[in-house]
């Protein structure tokens, strides 16, 4: 195996009162998609900005690409393409000045790759920042953190608020960077579909403390969806040990369970339950039925 | 090459892929020869994970469906899959069973469903001549 992108040991962050991040250790392999999902204010903008070294870990460490972010910003962010969530650029720069202002940090900026892309999103060169739309503004950001060609792509919150047409691009322009041999992108995410369609690896953040940390692959095949029909209606959920989350009213419930799938079933025939589906949960559902049981 | 993948239901995305190039190829819309999109290219079609489709290829080619010819590409195989009848029986077994069921259900005896299996392999043969 060759050495993690990024390694995250015994990270805890804490804002005044607010634990944003709790004891989280995490280590994102390198080549491939790495998807980052949790509710909003699970944690995953504050991991971000420590990758980022904009914030110092108080306690526990951060590695990326080997480096402390922190003590070697040029050497790591100049290996890092991101796009923030709240896309923050100067709103007075033209898009065409913008590029060549951006340029000039990035050794390994590719102008015909980026006059591409340009293109491709149908940015004007003359538009100002400010007078962008919603989406376009995205696309520039997009532009901006592609066109050195990363090693790293980071991406908080890509989608969010986007159009569908918008969100078709983010997702390609995620594709196309795993495409190329060797290059990683970690992205953060609350749309679970996008995560389950482009991830090879995703990890759970929720009240700053890390759920999981898988391969989709594992994750998908860990949990089950049964539904159980009961003899006798019930005012309650069935209480079986093992299940993480049981939903449902009256005769029929829907059980999401990671693992111990005989033992559950057990219980469900021992109560006089039968059942009579069995399939795989989408990501969403296992996100849900993890965090809030 | 026309398929879909759909996050709605549980299906795995590389056997959704895998099922739909295997109905493509089993119909005459992808004839033997015929070479399949590159991997990355039909990852950006379907907005999935490069990896997916290599592993739906892999799927496909341990199947033989498909032959990997190296540096050329993904092509259909000639004169269909070579696994073994009890295996081909087994795959087949499987669906039927799966339809059984549903037509039980639905209140349809065996002799209306293999009505209906008559009429619809005919819709599908006269599909395939054209």
């Amino acid at each position: 195996m060759s050495t993690p992108v990024i390694e995250i040991q015994h990270l805890t962050r804490r804002f005044g009162k607010q634990t944003a991040l709790n004891d989280v250790t995490l280590t994102v392999p390198a080549s491939g998609v790495f998807g980052l999902v949790g509710e909003n204010g699970a944690g995953k903008s504050t991991l971000l900005k420590h990758v980022l070294g904009l914030l110092r870990a108080e306690q526990g460490s951060v590695r990326v690409f080997g480096l402390d972010p922190v003590a070697d910003p040029a050497s790591v962010l100049g290996q890092i393409g991101y796009l923030s969530e709240d896309r923050d650029m100067p709103d007075w720069m033209r898009v065409g000045a913008l590029m060549s202002y951006t340029s000039a940090f990035f050794p390994a900026w590719d102008q015909s790759f980026a006059d591409e892309l340009r293109q491709m999103f149908d940015l004007d060169p003359k538009q100002k920042v400010g007078s962008l739309s919603r989406g376009q503004r995205a696309r520039i950001g997009l532009l901006l953190a592609l066109a050195h060609r990363p090693p790293l792509l980071l991406l908080d919150e890509p989608s969010s608020g986007l159009d569908p047409v918008v969100r078709r691009d983010i997702l390609g322009a995620i594709i196309r960077t795993v495409a190329d041999e060797g290059r990683t992108v970690l992205f953060s995410s609350h749309l679970l579909d996008e995560v389950q369609r482009v991830s090879d690896h995703v990890a759970m953040l929720h009240r700053g403390q890390l759920v999981l940390s898988q391969p989709l692959d594992d994750v998908l095949q860990a949990h089950h969806r049964l539904v159980v029909r009961f003899s006798e209606p019930r005012d309650t959920a069935p209480q079986l040990a093992g299940a993480l989350r049981c939903e449902g009213s009256g005769r029929e419930w829907t059980v999401i369970c990671n693992g111990h799938r005989d033992e559950i079933e057990a219980q469900i025939a021992a109560g006089n339950g039968e059942v009579i589906e069995r399939s795989a949960p989408s990501l969403d559902e296992i996100f849900v039925a993890r965090v809030n049981g | 090459m026309q398929i879909h993948v759909s996050d709605s239901n549980g299906t795995p995305f590389y056997q959704q892929v895998v099922s739909q190039i295997k109905l493509l190829a089993a119909s005459g819309r992808l004839e033997p020869g015929e070479q399949l999109p590159p991997v990355r290219k039909l990852a950006e079609q379907l907005l999935i994970n490069p990896n997916t489709v290599a592993r739906a290829y892999r799927e496909l080619e341990a199947e033989g469906v498909v032959t990997a010819r190296r540096g050329a590409g993904v092509f259909i195989a000639d004169g269909g899959s070579p696994l073994s009848r009890r295996e081909k029986n087994k795959r087949l077994n499987d669906r039927i069973d799966g339809l059984l069921a549903e037509a039980t259900q639905l209140g349809f005896d065996l002799d209306a469903l293999l009505r209906l299996v008559e009429q619809r392999g005919r819709t599908f043969t006269s599909q395939q001549g054209e």
